[in-house]
C-alpha cells in the first residue's frame, strides 16, 4: 500500500477557566492533533483500500502521543477523547472511515487500554471546512459530564486530494457540568459503557 | 402545534439527503438520511442558572417531536431506522451546559420510543455559536455502536439561528450506513443487539 504523506500537522489546546459560572479550580483542557495527508485514493474509485489502515497506525500513535504531550505529558490526566476526518473533494467519505482503527486504537493504547468506543464523525469538505469532533469519557461512554465536542479545521485544508485527520483529548468534564447522569466516580469499567 | 409545548419554538427545519453515486459508482439502493432541527428560545439565556430542569423537560418533548419529523421526512416506518444522532447549538447568550441539559438527561428515551428500539448510545455533539453555525451530528448504529459501516456524521446549519437567546436542537436518522462501505469491522448482519455495542 502507499506510504503516508503528511503535508502539515497542527496541535491546538484550549484551556477553559469558566463559562459564566464559578471559576473551576482545575481548568478544563481540550487538545486536538490534526494531520493533513495525501489521499492515495483520490480521483477515482478504488475498491481495495483497507490495507491503508495498517499504514496509518504509526501516524495515529504519533498524534496520540503528541496530544498527551500537549496536555502536560501524563496520560493519566486524559479523561475524554474523540476522532474525526475531513476528506478533500477528490476523495470519498469511505476514505475517512480508514481512520477509525488506526486513530482510535492508537489513543486507546497510549491511554492504557481505554475501554470506551472512541466517538467520531467525518465528512467530505473543501479547505476551511470545520468539524465538530464528538468527545466521550475514555472508559465509560455514558459518563454524562464528559459528553463534549471540539471544533477543528484548517483554512487551507483539505485540498481536493488530501485528508485532514483529527484526534482530540480532554482532561475532564464540561466546565460547569451539572445535568446528572452517570458520574466518572461511578464507572464500573467493565463494558466501556458504564 | 396541537398540544401546548414547553418549548417556545420559532422554527423547525428538516433536511433529507440521498446519495445515488459516489466516485462514479452507483449506490444501490441509495443511502438516505434526515435531520430535523428546532430553533427554540433559551429560557436560561443571559444569566447563570443553576437548575436546568426546564431545559431537560424541553429536551424530552423535542426528542419525540424531532424524531417523528425526521422519520417522516425520510418516509420510512420508524422501525426501519438504522442509525441516529443528536446535536445542539446554543446562541451567544447561553452556555454549553444548556445544550447538555436538553440533549442528555431526557431526550433519548422518547427517541427510542418512537423508533421501537435503540440499544446503543445516541452519539452527540454540541457547541455555542452564532447565526448559521454548522452542526455536525455524529451518527452511529442504533442497536450496536460498533457497526463500522454506520459510523458517519451529518452537517446541518440554519442561516438565521441560533440568535443570541436561542438554541438549535437537532435529531438525525438514517435508513442506511455510508455509501459503499468497505473498511470491514462489525457488520449489521452480525449484531447481537444485547449490550448496545455489538
Amino acid at each position: 500500500m502507499p506510504e503516508v504523506q503528511v503535508r502539515k500537522k497542527v496541535t491546538a489546546v484550549e484551556e477553559i477557566f469558566h463559562e459564566g459560572g464559578p471559576v473551576s479550580s482545575t481548568p478544563l483542557c481540550r487538545a486536538a492533533a490534526l494531520a493533513v495527508i495525501r489521499n492515495p485514493f483520490a480521483g477515482s474509485y478504488v475498491k481495495e483500500i483497507a490495507g491503508f489502515m495498517e499504514d496509518l497506525k504509526p501516524l495515529g500513535l504519533e498524534m496520540a502521543r503528541s496530544l498527551v504531550a500537549a496536555l502536560g505529558g501524563d496520560p493519566m490526566i486524559v479523561e475524554g477523547y474523540g476522532k474525526g476526518a475531513i476528506i478533500g473533494s477528490a476523495g470519498e467519505l469511505e476514505h475517512g472511515a480508514l481512520w477509525h482503527v488506526p486513530g482510535g486504537y492508537a489513543m486507546r493504547e497510549i491511554l492504557g487500554d481505554a475501554k470506551a468506543i472512541v466517538a467520531s464523525t467525518k465528512k467530505v469538505g473543501g479547505p476551511g471546512t470545520r468539524l465538530d469532533v464528538p468527545i466521550t469519557h475514555i472508559n465509560a461512554s455514558y459518563v454524562r459530564s464528559h459528553f463534549d465536542a471540539m471544533e477543528v479545521g484548517l483554512s487551507d485544508s483539505p485540498c481536493a486530494d488530501e485528508i485532514l485527520l483529527a484526534l482530540v483529548m480532554t482532561t475532564g468534564p464540561r466546565v460547569h457540568a451539572r445535568v446528572g447522569g452517570l458520574k466518572a466516580s461511578e464507572i464500573k469499567g467493565e463494558d466501556g459503557l458504564r | 402545534m396541537a398540544k401546548i409545548m414547553k418549548a417556545n419554538i420559532r422554527k423547525i427545519v428538516t433536511f433529507v439527503e440521498e446519495t445515488r453515486t459516489e466516485m462514479g459508482r452507483t449506490v444501490n439502493p441509495p443511502t438516505r438520511r434526515a435531520a430535523a432541527a428546532a430553533v427554540i428560545e433559551n429560557p436560561c439565556a443571559g444569566t447563570y442558572v443553576e437548575d436546568l430542569s426546564e431545559l431537560m423537560a424541553i429536551g424530552e418533548e423535542l426528542g419525540e417531536l424531532l424524531t417523528l419529523r425526521a422519520v417522516a421526512a425520510l418516509g420510512i416506518p420508524a422501525t426501519r431506522v438504522e442509525s441516529y444522532g443528536k446535536a445542539a447549538a446554543v446562541g451567544e447568550n447561553g452556555e454549553l451546559e444548556h445544550a447538555a441539559a436538553i440533549l442528555h438527561p431526557k431526550l433519548g428515551a422518547p427517541v427510542r420510543k418512537v423508533l421501537g428500539k435503540g440499544a446503543a448510545l445516541i452519539p452527540s455533539s454540541k457547541k455555542r455559536g452564532g447565526l448559521g453555525v454548522a452542526l455536525d451530528i455524529p451518527l452511529g448504529h442504533k442497536d450496536a455502536a460498533f457497526v463500522r459501516s454506520h459510523f458517519d456524521g451529518m452537517e446541518v446549519r440554519i442561516n438565521d439561528a441560533p440568535r443570541a437567546n436561542e438554541i438549535v436542537v437537532a435529531v438525525a436518522v438514517t435508513d442506511s450506513g455510508r455509501p459503499l462501505p468497505r473498511v470491514g469491522g462489525l457488520t449489521q448482519a452480525e449484531i447481537k443487539g444485547e449490550d448496545g455495542l455489538r
